[in-house]
């Protein structure tokens, strides 16, 4: 981890109509990252992730990828920091009338002149690096919710992007499936040297991979603290709502 | 025989005393000493609620907590301490429960029903609203043909292709027997008029110019619009409830192209050409009226169909049926674009779908009719 800064978020409010969901909200994502966003239900965790990867324009504030202002620069800038990243939505969001193999070769077809064949190689690739080996052919109906959260992460790591966003990439899986999830995670940090960027509440996905997080509040809709989980749960100066958080309500 | 329920309450020294006693059974009517006691809550001067249990309590389920649970959140807007100890262990835990989270401020939401007045004036409000996010979606359309136009799309060949076989082949069947069942039926019609003073040949022509001019393509687009603007909506509503849309968009894919345009180039391709397939069908229904049942010959009623159509009245046709395509795509996607992200709002999209496609078809209809009207073709 060199920590550079690889996104920086300053200031940022973000409202629906005139509900302000989150206001003031600062954060720095440094490259080699796990960084996860935590807080309670209705807080906003998966709004400002909409906000990072560009489906949620902020009322105010700002977010920097590197030098580009991303939400003050033109939608085409904006796009084409987007092909740098790579997103796994909460529900695997894999497009269902594509087999695995063609929903991880879609961005390849999209924006690479590979060949036919490449892509489909490049496709089985990624799908054997998320364990899903021989599975090309399946359609997302045909397998299971773990198997698909795989395939959407294959999806997510289609185009080598540098920082890869995954929102409560472990909801609904069982404990076993989560561990291999957060494994894979960890290797691809280790060996690809990608960032990430996790929206999650399960404290154990959170002490297992977290680097780096941010916790956000539903009652004073800001940002609460922010750096290591480990860190902060040691740090006396912690705010008592986050400790109670990583405590899980547990008495200190 | 199970005790009545029943809720007394005694004021002393500030602390209001509420014994609950008796067996408490949801659908019982509740005792009368809840709305006393309620009342005697709201009373100034009190220092505390004190909640406890007769000896008589027997039973209870969630009509008691409920009855507890109004009276402790009275107590607790008053800011008065509420001493629960002398109530039973389980019913004192299940209150702590239903008190621990307290309701947010600004969540609840008033139900008032609108007047119709109120509702009108609403939707003259959200008016100017809908109608630039139409204007919107229509130019966003137009961009995306643009580009396409350059060669820059996002649009993939072969799901151009299957829009085609989907909304193209797989209508035959429905169009072969909505258009002969209405030739037949338009033969009928004219045939109860026609044959009173023997102009019964005059079917054969109301017959064909009727198909080729309008019917053909009202017919094939109503029929569309069931079938593939309502699948359009449904599809493209589903795949926001699922996040498809948002993952195309984090791919810097347009929707527009990937989702609109091969549905909207294939219906405006196959729209006119199951047209000329339903005119043919129709037809084939007056034929069989004409020969089978009005004494004229096959070969008079084939011959008076083309004398009296002309390739005008067909051409004319085929302009209504592109237009009823684009309508059809645009109101299936734009409504599948536009969903909520619940299994409700798809059902809604799928609806407002094909109830616009319809109305705007009639719409279409009315004014290109006007127009060949004024232009005298």
């Amino acid at each position: 981890m060199d920590n550079t800064p690889c996104i920086t978020i300053s200031g940022l409010t973000v409202s629906y109509g005139s509900f302000v969901l989150m206001h003031d909200v600062d954060a720095t994502i440094n490259r080699g990252d796990v960084f996860i966003i935590m807080g309670g239900s209705g807080c906003g965790k998966s709004t400002l992730l909409r906000v990072l990867i560009g489906l949620k324009e902020p009322s105010a504030g700002s977010v920097h990828y590197g030098d580009l202002d991303f939400w003050g620069a033109t939608p085409a800038r904006r796009q084409a920091a987007m092909r740098r990243a790579g997103v796994l939505f909460q529900s695997g969001a894999l497009w269902s009338s594509m087999t695995l193999a063609e929903n991880v070769g879609l961005p390849l077809q999209l924006h690479t002149s590979l060949s036919a064949a490449d892509i489909r190689e490049q496709a089985s690739l990624k799908l054997a690096m998320a364990g899903l080996a021989g599975f090309e052919d399946y359609y997302p109906s045909e397998i299971s919710g773990g198997m698909r959260k795989r395939a959407g992460l294959a999806r997510a790591l289609a185009l080598d992007p540098d920082i890869i966003f995954l929102d409560e990439p472990s909801a609904g899986l069982d404990p076993l499936s989560a561990r291999l999830l957060d494994d894979l995670i960890l290797e691809l940090r280790e060996t690809l040297d990608k960032t990430f960027v996790i929206v999650t509440h399960e404290l154990a996905s959170i002490f297992a991979i977290g680097s780096n997080s941010v916790f956000l509040d539903a009652g004073s809709r800001t940002a609460l603290a922010h750096g290591n989980p480990g860190a902060l749960l040691e740090a006396p100066d912690t705010n008592p709502l986050v400790r109670r958080f990583l405590l899980r309500g547990a008495a200190e | 025989m199970p005790a009545p329920p029943y809720l007394r309450h005694d004021l002393n020294d500030g602390i209001l005393t509420v014994q609950v006693g008796g067996e408490w059974k949801l659908g019982r009517p509740a005792p009368s000493g809840c709305r006393d006691a309620q009342r005697a809550l709201e009373e100034p001067g009190l220092t505390a609620l004190r909640l406890c249990a007769g000896d008589d309590l027997g039973a209870w389920d969630s009509s008691l907590i409920s009855v507890l649970f109004h009276l402790a959140r009275t107590a607790r807007a008053r800011s008065l301490p509420i001493h629960d100890a002398d109530l039973p262990q389980g019913l004192s835990r299940l209150l702590t429960l239903t008190l621990a989270v307290p309701s947010k401020e600004g969540s609840e939401r008033r139900a008032g029903e609108k007047g119709l007045l109120a509702a009108v004036g609403g939707m003259a409000l959200r008016l100017p609203a809908v109608c630039s996010e139409v204007l919107s979606f229509i130019g966003d359309v137009a961009c995306a043909l643009a580009r396409l136009c350059r060669g820059r799309t996002d649009m993939r060949r072969q799901d151009f292709i299957a829009a085609m076989h989907e909304c193209g082949v797989g209508a035959l069947p429905i169009i072969s027997l909505t258009s002969m069942l209405f030739g037949l039926i338009l033969a009928f019609v004219g045939a109860v008029q026609l044959t009173q003073f023997g102009a019964q040949i005059y079917v054969a022509g109301l017959v064909g110019i009727g198909m080729l001019r309008v019917m053909g393509a009202v017919m094939v687009g109503v029929v569309m619009s069931g079938r593939v603007g309502a699948a359009y909506a449904a599809l493209i509503g589903t795949m926001q409830v699922n996040e498809e849309v948002d993952a195309l968009a984090t791919l810097g894919v347009s929707p527009m192209e990937f989702l609109v345009l091969p549905r909207m180039l294939a219906l405006s391709l196959m729209v006119p050409l199951l047209t000329v397939y339903a005119d043919v069908m129709g037809i084939a229904g007056g034929f069989v009226v004409g020969a089978c049942m009005l004494d004229i010959s096959p070969l008079e009623y084939l011959s008076a169909t083309a004398s009296m159509v002309s390739f005008r009245q067909g051409l004319i046709g085929l302009t209504y049926a592109t237009v009823f395509g684009i309508i059809i795509a645009l109101a299936g996607c734009y409504q599948g674009l536009r969903c909520g992200r619940s299994a409700a709002a798809v059902g809604m999209a799928t609806t407002a779908a094909v109830v616009q496609s319809i109305v705007w078809i009639i719409v279409a209809t009315a004014i290109i009719t006007v127009i060949c009207n004024v232009l005298g073709i």
